[in-house]
């Protein structure tokens, strides 16, 4: 598995329609290969739109977006998504929700089995791998979801929101975890999210998006060691990082102390 | 069978049985004439002396029954999914099924008879008719419910059409279309019914109509207690189809 490196040069998308909403504009972006970037924003600032267009599944107004060196047109070969809702087969087991990418491949699921096991044992799950996903809690489903995405050894993941409908402490679990798979695995991901400590926790890069209509307002490069305890978000230097990406938050409206209405 | 399943079906019958006792009790206490309305003791006595006869009927009805529901689940399913998978498809055709479906189905019954004659043929057409309706629409609905994030992630993983549907989409309908079959099966009896109304010289419909002929009263009652076992039965063979058919799903009885 190469990485996949990602292009993004002045792409705008405009929904269609008289009052079509202008989601990205002029966005560019360079996702290096084998690398973590956060893309971090307010909710409806367009972050979750080019995620969407970086996996080809809607398509772009203008400008030009490569990945792997590719324009897109349709979903590019060898990418795994996330949502923020699980997406699992209700009516598959753990394990066969697992494999679904290996069967739309056509390859033999019999021969990846061990991969599987591995992917069960590293998130957890190996006790549950034959249970519905109904039956396991929210945080076990988004790490069966997380398991599918990286079954076929994707160059490219890319997460929406992942954590999003889960509690405070199961995020920082899972924080840990995906982490830790990400250093096994060293594809390169591009993670949407809207929490500032968890897009610095695990970024080695975090895009700040400014409110609609969506472009790149600032990219912090996070120069923190690897593996990063969850304490490491008590040092110094992480909370630097979050001060600044606040106070940018702070100077495009979107974080007002004072109390005033901020829109 | 668990214990809550067992617990309901006691109760159920239990509370039928406390209706006719109060029914047998009523009707002696009163002294309404049989032709009226018939004791329970009655109605037990004549299916008890001829409990062959009415199985016979029961049979051909059940035949035509299951024939006609089974065609409506083919067709329904194989209707509901070309329907939802072109967008011209459900602009032209589904106003069509829903026309068609507004049409009173009994009263087209005699029609049927005109066309394939007093055997079974008509009968299993009308059940077919009545019930392939709810079959179409559940299917439809079931096809629509597939969450987009699910479809989004087929779409990434590049499944080839075919194998989205079978493995995504048709699946992710089916227990909406188990759904619609628990409501077909009993529209497909009533079917089987009315077209044995309108002309035949066999089923249950046959027996409620010629002993309507004859004012016999007790006869009609112990048609109607057989079409009510043999509902429950149909009903309660799709309730077990569901649990073998849609296992991850808590099933609602």
């Amino acid at each position: 598995m190469i990485p996949t490196s990602v292009h993004a040069r002045g792409v705008s998308k405009k929904y269609p329609g008289a009052r079509g909403v202008q989601a990205l504009q002029a966005v560019d972006a360079d996702i290096g290969a084998g690398r973590f970037v956060s893309i971090l924003g307010p909710s409806g600032c367009g972050k979750s739109t080019l995620l969407r267009c970086i996996a080809g599944l809607e398509g772009i107004s203008s400008g030009t977006l490569d990945v792997a060196g590719q324009p897109v047109a349709g979903p590019p070969d060898g990418v795994g998504i996330v949502f923020q809702q699980h997406a699992l087969l209700d009516w598959r087991s753990i394990r066969d929700n697992i494999v679904l990418p290996l069967e739309f491949a056509g390859k033999p699921v019999a021969r990846h089995a061990d991969k599987v096991d591995h992917l069960l044992q590293m998130t957890g799950l190996r006790d549950f791998a034959a249970s519905y996903p109904r039956e396991l809690s929210g945080g076990m489903r988004q790490r069966a979801a997380i398991c599918r995405a990286l079954v076929d050894d994707p160059p490219l993941l890319l997460m929406d929101e992942p954590f999003g409908a889960l509690d405070a402490l199961t995020r920082d679990q899972m924080n840990a975890d995906l982490q830790r798979i990400w250093l096994e695995t060293r594809n390169t991901v591009v993670f949407v999210t809207h929490g500032i400590a968890e897009a610095v926790f695990l970024g080695d890069e975090v895009l700040v998006f400014s409110p609609r209509p969506g472009r790149v307002a600032h990219r912090f490069v996070i120069d923190l060691p690897r593996p990063r305890p969850l304490a490491v978000r008590e040092t110094p230097e992480f909370g630097r990082y979050t001060r600044e990406i606040r106070e940018l938050f702070g100077q495009m409206g979107l974080l007002d102390e004072a109390g005033a209405t901020a829109s | 069978m668990n214990r809550s399943t067992v617990a309901a079906i006691a109760s159920g019958t239990a509370s039928v049985l406390v209706l006719l006792v109060i029914w047998e009790v009523l009707g002696r206490a009163t002294g309404i004439r049989p032709v009226v309305l018939p004791l329970p003791s009655q109605v037990l006595v004549e299916l008890g002396a001829e409990w062959h006869w009415y199985l016979g009927h029961a049979a051909y009805t059940t035949m035509t029954t299951l024939a006609g529901f089974a065609l409506s689940v083919v067709g329904g399913v194989l209707i509901g999914t070309a329907v939802a998978s072109s967008r011209a498809a459900e602009r032209f055709v589904y106003p069509l099924v829903v026309a068609l479906n507004s049409v009173p189905k009994v009263a087209v019954a005699p029609l049927f008879v005109i066309w394939m004659g007093t055997g079974y043929e008509p009968k299993i057409a009308i059940a077919f008719l009545i019930a392939v309706f709810a079959i179409i629409v559940d299917t439809l609905h079931g096809l629509h419910s597939v969450p987009q994030d699910v479809l989004d992630v087929a779409r990434v993983l590049k499944g080839r059409p075919l194998a989205v549907f079978f493995k995504v989409r048709l699946p992710g309908a089916l227990p909406s279309i188990v759904a619609g079959m628990k409501v077909a099966v009993s529209l497909a009896l009533v079917g089987a019914i009315v077209g044995e109304f309108v002309s035949s010289q066999r089923g249950l419909g046959y027996v409620i109509m010629s002993a309507q002929g004859t004012f016999d009263t007790v006869r009609v009652f112990a048609a109607l207690v057989v079409l009510a076992l043999l509902g429950l039965l149909l009903y309660g063979l799709l309730v077990a189809a569901e649990r073998i058919l849609t296992p991850w799903r808590a099933t609602t009885a």
